[in-house]
C-alpha cells in the first residue's frame, strides 16, 4: 500500500476517476492541494478568472463531452463565487463536482479568515453536498462524489475540503474503491414493462400523438431511440429547449421546439394532441404556460429518471420512472413486434392540419434595409458553419434568435442555461466545449449586456489558445427586458439601456484576441466567413444589430399553449 | 389534509437540515418534526406533520425520497397507526383550583411530575387532539407554559419500517 497525503489522494482519485481537466481558482484553503496538482501532470488545470466562470466551463464540457465537470476552489468568496453556476447545473441536471477548499476543521465555525458554511450555502442548489471529515475518507467521498453527479437524474455534488484533511507531512494508505454502494440511493435501472407496455398501446391508437422531448433525452443519451420510435410511429415531434437537437431539426417529422418563444405548430399540435408522449422533459412553465389550460384533450405519458418531475405540475396519465434510453429502447422494440399498426387514416388527416400551421406561420420575421435583423446572423451563422458547430448562448433574446434560427441536427451542441437563465454563462461554457472538441467550431451567441457579466474570461482564453468565435448581437439595451417594457410596461425603458458600452473590439484586442465589429448589412456574410476563416484566433463579433427587433412567436401570459402573438401585432 | 410522514434517515451531521431545508425550500409546512436515533444507531427516525393536499403529500413524499440520506419513508396517514405526543404543562394552582386540576389530570390519565404550593407541572401523552382537549379542559387562563414533543408515529400490527 502507499502513503500519501490528503491532498496527493484527492489528485489521486481524481486521476483514477479518468478526469481529464480542474477547472479552478487557487487561494489559502486549496493550497495544499495547488501544490499536489503542480507535481503531476496528468489531471490538468483551468485557470478561470472568476470562479463562476470556473463552473460554467465545467459545465459547458461536461454538457458536451457527456462526462462529469469538475471545479477546484478555495474556500469563503471562492467558493460562494461557485453558486451561480452552481444552481444553474443543478436547474439543468449537469453532472459535476465542485471541490471547495474549507478552512481546517479546528477553525470552523469560529468566523475564520476566509469561511463560509458551503454546506449550507449550496444545499439548495446541489444535487448532493459533503465534507471530508478524515483524510483517509477522501478517495472514498470523491469516488462518491462522481457517482451520485453522474448517475440517476444527474446534478452538482459539492465535496468541502477543511484544509487540515490534506496537509503534506500526514500520510495514509491509499485505495481507490472500484464501487460505490450507498443504501440510500438507488435510482432506476429500468422503467415499469407493464405501463411501458401499455404506453405502446395508447401511442398505436393514438389519433392527434405529439411527442414531446426534453433535455433527459439529451442527458440520457437516447437521441438514436428517440429517432427510431417517432419514425417507427410516424408521430410528430416537438422538443424543449433543453432538448433541442435531441431529435434532428431537419426530419420532416420535426416541429422545432415549443413553449413561450416556440414554433406556432409545435405549440398548436402539442395544444389539440389527444396523446403526449413526454421523454424526459419536466412540464416547466416556460412550456406549459397555464397549466389549468394545458392540452385539454390529451392523455399524458410520462418517462422520466426522476419521480418527483412527474405529476408535478402535469397530471401523468401513464407514469414511467426509468432511464430514457432503456424505456425507449424497450418500448421500440414492442412496437416492432406487435402486429397492431399506427393508424394510418388518422395520422394522415393529422399531419395535414400540422403542415396547415406550418405553413400559416412557420419561424419567420421581416427583413429590413437599414439593420441587419439578428434572425439573419443566426442563420448566416448556421450556413457557414453547415449547422454543424457547437452552440452556447448566454440569456436573453439572442438566445431565443439561436434556438429559433440554428437548425441543430445532433444532441450536446446547442448550449445554454435553460432551467436557471444565466446570464454570463455563454463564454466560459463555449471554453469548456473547445476543450472537449478543439478541432471544431464552437460559438457563444451573447449580447452586450450578456457578455460584460463574464467577460474577463477573454483573458483565459489567450492563456490557454481558446479560439472560440464570439458573437454580440449587440442592439444596445438588454433586450429581452426591453421587450417586455414595450409589452407590458408601455414601453418604459427602466433601466434597461446598456449605457456606455465599451469598444468591444478594443477589447478583445487588448485580451490578444481578433475583433471586427459589422454594422452594414452588406458585410455580414462575407465577415463572417473570414472570421470563421480564422481557426486558431478568438474573433470577437460585435454585429450592430436591429434595436427594436423582438423575438415572436410569443405566448401570451396565462393563455393556454396556443395563445400567442405572431407578430408585434397579430395575435392568436 | 394533516399527514404523519416517517421517514428513515442516515445518521449524519447534516441530514437533518436537508430535510428541514427541503420543506421551507419547497413552501411546505412542517407542523412538527421529531428525531431521534433508532435501535439501529447508524439511522435516524424522523417523524413530521404536515399538511397539504394528496398531490402535494406525493411532492413532499417525492422530494424526500430524492434526498442522498433518505433511506425510506412511508406516509403513516395512509394505513392504521399510533401516534403520540408528550406535553409538559405548567399550571396555575392554588386553593379550589388544586382538587378540580387533579380531577382533570387523572381524566386525560396524565401525571402531575413536580408540584410548588402554587403550580402543578403535569405530563400527558397521547395524540394531539387529546393534548389539545387537556389544555382547553384546564383553560387557558390557568396555562403558564406548555412544552409539546411534536409527533411520533408507527404503524399498527406487523407492518414495519425498516431496512
Amino acid at each position: 500500500m502507499e502513503l500519501l497525503s490528503g491532498a496527493d489522494m484527492l489528485i489521486r482519485s481524481l486521476q483514477d476517476e479518468g478526469i481529464e481537466y480542474i477547472y479552478g481558482y487557487p487561494g489559502g484553503a486549496a493550497l495544499h492541494i495547488y501544490d499536489a496538482l503542480f507535481r503531476q501532470d496528468k489531471v490538468k488545470h483551468i485557470l478561470v478568472r472568476h470562479e463562476q466562470a470556473a463552473v460554467h466551463m465545467a459545465d459547458g464540457y461536461a454538457r458536451a463531452s457527456g462526462k462529469p465537470g469538475t471545479v477546484l476552489v478555495t474556500s469563503g468568496p471562492g467558493a460562494t463565487n461557485t453558486i451561480t453556476g452552481i444552481a444553474t447545473a443543478f436547474m439543468d441536471s449537469i453532472p459535476m463536482v465542485v471541490l471547495c477548499g474549507q478552512v481546517a476543521s479546528t477553525l470552523i465555525g469560529e468566523d475564520a479568515f476566509q469561511e463560509t458554511d458551503m454546506i449550507g450555502v449550496s444545499r439548495p442548489v446541489v444535487k448532493h453536498n459533503m465534507s471530508v471529515r478524515h483524510p483517509s475518507e477522501i478517495p472514498e467521498v470523491i469516488r462518491k462524489a462522481y457517482y451520485i453527479a453522474a448517475t440517476g437524474r444527474p446534478g452538482p455534488v459539492v465535496v468541502d475540503i477543511p484544509k487540515d484533511m490534506t496537509t503534506p507531512n500526514e500520510r495514509y494508505e491509499y485505495s481507490f474503491p472500484k464501487k460505490v454502494k450507498l443504501r440510500s440511493y438507488n435510482p432506476a435501472v429500468r422503467g415499469h414493462s407493464g405501463q411501458i407496455r401499455k404506453a405502446a398501446e395508447m401511442m398505436l391508437a393514438a389519433k392527434r400523438p405529439i411527442i414531446y422531448a426534453g433535455g433527459g433525452v439529451v442527458l440520457g443519451k437516447a437521441s438514436d431511440q428517440l429517432t427510431e420510435l417517432a419514425h417507427l410511429l410516424g408521430h410528430p415531434v416537438t422538443t424543449t429547449l433543453m432538448g433541442i437537437g435531441c431529435f434532428p431539426a431537419s426530419d420532416k417529422q420535426s416541429l422545432g421546439w415549443l413553449g413561450m418563444h416556440g414554433s406556432y405548430e409545435s405549440n398548436m399540435a402539442m395544444h389539440h394532441s389527444d396523446l403526449i408522449l413526454a421523454v424526459g422533459a419536466r412540464f416547466d412553465d416556460r412550456v406549459t404556460n397555464a397549466t389549468e389550460k394545458f392540452c385539454p384533450g390529451a392523455r399524458i405519458i410520462h418517462i422520466d429518471i426522476d419521480p418527483a418531475s412527474i405529476s408535478k405540475t402535469v397530471e401523468a396519465d401513464v407514469p414511467i420512472v426509468g432511464p430514457v434510453d432503456t424505456v425507449l429502447k424497450e418500448m421500440v422494440s414492442l412496437v416492432k413486434e406487435t402486429k397492431e399498426k399506427p393508424d394510418k387514416d388518422a395520422l394522415k388527416a393529422w399531419w395535414k392540419q400540422i403542415d396547415e400551421w406550418r405553413a400559416f406561420h412557420g419561424m419567420r420575421y421581416e427583413k429590413s434595409d437599414e439593420y441587419i435583423k439578428p434572425q439573419e446572423v443566426v442563420e448566416a451563422l448556421c450556413r457557414i458553419t453547415d449547422g454543424k458547430a457547437f452552440v452556447t448562448t448566454d440569456v436573453g433574446q439572442h438566445q431565443m434568435f439561436t434556438a429559433q434560427y440554428y437548425k441543430f441536427d445532433k444532441p450536446n451542441r446547442w448550449i445554454n442555461s435553460g432551467g436557471l437563465g444565466t446570464m454570463g454563462f455563454g463564454l466560459p461554457a463555449a471554453m469548456g466545449v473547445k476543450l472537449s472538441y478543439p478541432d471544431d467550431d464552437v460559438i457563444c451567441v451573447t449580447g452586450e449586456g450578456s457578455i460584460q457579466m463574464n467577460i474577463q474570461e477573454l483573458s483565459t482564453c489567450n492563456q490557454y489558445n481558446l479560439p472560440v468565435k464570439v458573437v454580440n448581437l449587440n442592439n444596445q439595451a438588454l433586450g429581452m427586458v426591453k421587450q417586455w417594457q414595450d409589452m407590458n410596461y408601455e414601453s418604459r425603458h427602466s433601466q434597461s439601456y446598456m449605457e456606455s458600452l465599451p469598444d468591444f473590439i478594443k477589447l478583445a484586442e487588448a485580451y490578444g484576441h481578433v475583433g471586427i465589429r459589422i454594422d452594414r448589412k452588406e458585410d455580414l456574410e462575407p465577415k463572417l466567413r473570414e472570421a470563421f476563416a480564422m481557426k486558431d484566433k478568438l474573433v470577437f463579433l460585435d454585429i450592430y444589430v436591429d434595436p427594436h427587433e423582438h423575438v415572436y412567436p410569443m405566448q401570451v401570459a396565462r393563455g393556454s399553449m396556443k395563445d400567442m402573438w405572431l407578430s408585434k401585432t397579430e395575435r392568436v | 389534509m394533516r399527514r404523519i410522514i416517517s421517514v428513515l434517515l442516515e445518521n449524519e451531521p447534516g441530514a437533518l437540515s436537508r430535510v428541514v431545508g427541503l420543506f421551507s425550500q419547497r413552501n411546505y409546512n412542517i407542523e412538527t418534526l421529531t428525531v431521534a436515533p433508532t435501535e439501529d444507531e447508524t439511522l435516524s427516525r424522523l417523524t413530521v406533520t404536515t399538511t397539504g393536499s394528496d398531490r402535494v403529500i406525493e411532492q413532499i413524499t417525492k422530494q424526500l425520497n430524492k434526498l442522498i440520506e433518505v433511506v425510506k419513508l412511508v406516509d403513516l396517514t395512509e394505513g392504521s397507526h399510533i401516534e403520540r405526543e408528550l406535553m409538559l404543562i405548567k399550571l396555575k394552582a392554588s386553593g379550589s383550583q388544586r382538587a378540580e386540576i387533579k380531577r382533570t389530570v387523572d381524566i386525560f390519565r396524565g401525571q402531575i411530575v413536580d408540584v410548588t404550593s402554587t403550580v402543578y407541572t403535569v405530563q400527558l401523552a397521547g395524540d394531539s387532539d387529546k393534548l389539545d382537549a387537556f389544555i382547553q379542559a384546564v383553560g387557558e387562563t390557568g396555562v403558564l407554559e406548555v412544552v409539546r414533543s411534536g409527533v411520533s408515529g408507527i404503524a399498527r400490527g406487523e407492518k414495519v419500517l425498516s431496512i
